[in-house]
């Protein structure tokens, strides 16, 4: 099983070659890549079965031994996160064929958007603080590409802020390996965990705090999100739906990671919680304010960090164990609710509120795309975010936070209403009369760009419905998480001399 | 670490961030480059000083720790494949505006004054230029190179 592991990184990095070589043919670019990102949700589910049933799958590239090779290793965590991942980079590929734009008018889209997914994986399934710190770079670099695609001037300026801001939390985070290897002589994750333990408790919180900066910036916590909502909303519907999908949610996977592995109860849980709670509420107020469909979501994308960071900070297996079922349903919702964004500005020509009006009755299509993932993130109930809302307000209950049990039900409700806006804003109502310019009625959206975005929205409902097995999963992936026992022989026992 | 390779990675840092906080781009990226570099120096110092680490020559126990030497000639890689693409960005910034000064974010001004709500973001930016002509600040001059286009014609 442990020969899987590379390819979720190989098979993307591969496909980017070829996809360059043969650019001159836009069907076998296409194939090219649909293909790899099909292999990838493969062998993720592969190494989904192979880890619930092992535990941990981990192996060493180059053969060499452990602290210092290139350790790939795999636990339940990493296992679903990938695989989530990878049917969203499948879905939003389609989309991005499908829609007359972004990938229709650069020869490397694909290539680009198949490093990025590399980076994806590799940062998912690394076993070294610093191989952590390439998987990162790498999928950043591709996203600056992909963010200024168009070369255009509001994406230059927000792209040149996403650039800087990034390089920045570079900066830190190779300050944060330099300080940990001074301190501990290691950046293996399984080594770290044995030796954090000997370091002075100064020392430990210096490098837990610099290191949750660092994936702070990264995840759009509070106050670290600025850069967020002003340059997402720019770049083309298909990247930015995968942005909002799965950029942020490595930052938080980064996160729960290192804090759990490295510094388990080294910040304090008030700390965390105080940031989860300024970032739900931050994220949704700004929401509110906006007026523009992609910055609302936007802002809500920060308000779900708060969620998961909640559940990270009450450290109980079941606080984890929601956050966790709450990251895949993110991945998915966030997914599908740009893409339907995208939809919307396809069809009305705009995605700001008052120039839209009335597509219930006009694209009723596009309507149910939003409607369900809408209230699926709002946690109203036969969808997954019911589910993963209720999981992860019953671990705060079961820990006793209650002010930010009240926190986050305000969240949710105020969450329902920045939804309502929109809602009331595209899809019932009127275009503003004084509008000098109302947007044009569009064609309907090609096959290629609904099919992938109801393919999602039917696995909201899946998510939904099939809750109590993926809870079961989650709560293994949150135990393994608690007590890394396993992860750290598994890491350090294969291929030592 | 020796003092004197701490003061450097202490000034590096020093200098990075205070050209990070200009507002002309190009200074911002020199920063970042120096900031990079002051994050190179402190992972070079972080391992153990010693002979070059080449087996053969002399006793291995002697030897420098090679091991964060290699990780820092990757961090330069990455750094500076960064910096070639945030100088192709900035130059691109500078053929759409003839300038290199870091913008607000037009849609939280909107927000801010609510003025503006009803108008395209391009339409604002120019209203914002008016505003500063009318200032008699010279921001568009006509250039000798490709023609300065603006926002969403492109």
């Amino acid at each position: 099983m442990s020969a899987l592991l590379p390819l979720p990184v190989l098979l993307p990095l591969g496909g980017a070659a070829l996809s360059i070589v043969v650019g001159r043919w836009r069907a076998a670019q296409r194939m090219v890549a649909l293909a790899v990102l099909t292999s990838v949700a493969g062998v993720a589910v592969a190494l989904l079965v192979a880890v619930d049933r092992d535990d941990v799958v981990a192996t060493q590239a180059g053969d060499w031994y452990a602290p210092l090779g290139i350790t790939l290793v795999a636990d339940r965590f990493s296992a679903i996160m990938l695989l989530t991942a990878a049917c969203a980079l499948l879905a939003v590929d389609v989309y991005a064929i499908g829609q007359p734009g972004a990938e229709r008018n650069h020869v490397g889209f694909q290539s680009v958007y198949l490093i990025l997914s590399a980076g994806v994986a590799a940062a998912f399934l690394t076993g070294d603080l610093f191989n952590l710190f390439v998987a990162i770079e790498m999928m950043l670099t591709a996203s600056y590409v992909l963010i200024t695609l168009g070369g255009r001037l509001d994406q230059v300026r927000s792209g040149m802020t996403y650039v800087v801001i990034s390089l920045i939390a570079s900066v830190l985070f190779l300050a944060a390996l330099a300080f940990t290897y001074a301190a501990t002589g290691t950046i293996n994750l399984a080594d770290l965990a044995v030796r954090m333990g000997e370091l002075p408790s100064g020392v430990r919180s210096a490098l837990a705090g610099l290191l949750l900066v660092v994936f702070g910036i990264k995840a759009g916590l509070f106050p670290l999100f600025f850069w967020l909502p002003d340059s997402y909303p720019t770049a083309p519907a298909p990247v930015t739906a995968i942005f909002a999908g799965l950029l942020t949610k490595v930052g938080v996977y980064a996160i729960i990671r290192t804090q759990t592995l490295l510094f388990p109860g080294v910040l304090p849980t008030w700390l965390l919680l105080a940031f989860a709670a300024a970032t739900m509420l931050v994220g949704v107020l700004g929401a509110i304010a906006q007026d523009d469909v992609k910055r609302i979501l936007s802002f809500l994308i920060i308000s779900s960090i708060g969620f998961m960071v909640m559940g990270l900070a009450l450290f109980t297996v079941a606080g984890i164990a929601a956050a966790i079922v709450y990251m895949v349903h993110q991945v998915v919702i966030k997914t599908t609710l740009f893409l339907a964004g995208g939809m919307i500005e396809h069809t009305g020509g705009s995605s700001r509120l008052s120039r839209l009006g009335d597509m219930a009755r006009t694209a009723p299509l596009i309507a149910v795309v939003f409607f369900v993932p809408a209230m699926s993130l709002a946690g109203i109930p036969p969808m997954s975010g019911f589910a993963a809302k209720f999981a992860l307000l019953d671990s705060v209950a079961a820990s006793r936070e209650w002010w930010i049990l009240g926190v986050a039900i305000a969240v949710s409700l105020l969450t329902l209403f920045s939804i309502a806006k929109i809602w009331l804003g595209v899809f019932w109502g009127q275009p503003d009369p004084a509008e000098t310019t109302v947007a044009p009625g569009r064609p309907r959206p090609p096959a290629l760009m609904v099919m992938p975005t109801a393919l999602l929205v039917a696995a909201t409902i899946v998510l939904g419905l099939a809750a109590g097995p993926l809870y079961d999963y989650c709560a293994r992936a949150a135990g393994d998480l608690i007590d890394p026992a396993a992860y750290v022989t598994q890491v350090l026992g294969s291929g030592a001399p | 670490m020796s003092v004197v390779m701490a003061g450097t990675a202490a000034a590096l840092f020093a200098i990075g961030t205070y050209l990070l906080l200009q507002r002309k781009l190009s200074r911002v990226i020199v920063g970042l480059g120096l900031l990079g570099h002051g994050a190179n120096v402190l992972f070079v110092n972080s391992g153990r000083r010693g002979l070059p680490p080449i087996i053969g020559q002399g006793d291995p126990s002697d030897f420098a720790d090679p091991l964060p030497q290699s990780l820092v000639l990757t961090a330069i890689v990455i750094g500076f494949g960064t910096t070639a693409l945030l100088l192709a960005l900035a130059y691109r910034s500078w053929l759409l505006t003839n300038d290199d000064e870091v913008e607000d974010d037009i849609e939280d001004r909107l927000v801010a004054g609510r003025g503006y709500s009803d108008l395209e973001v391009s339409d604002v930016a120019l209203l914002v230029d008016e505003a500063e002509e009318s200032d008699d600040i010279p921001r568009r001059r006509s250039t000798t190179g490709e023609p300065a286009v603006t926002g969403r014609e492109r």
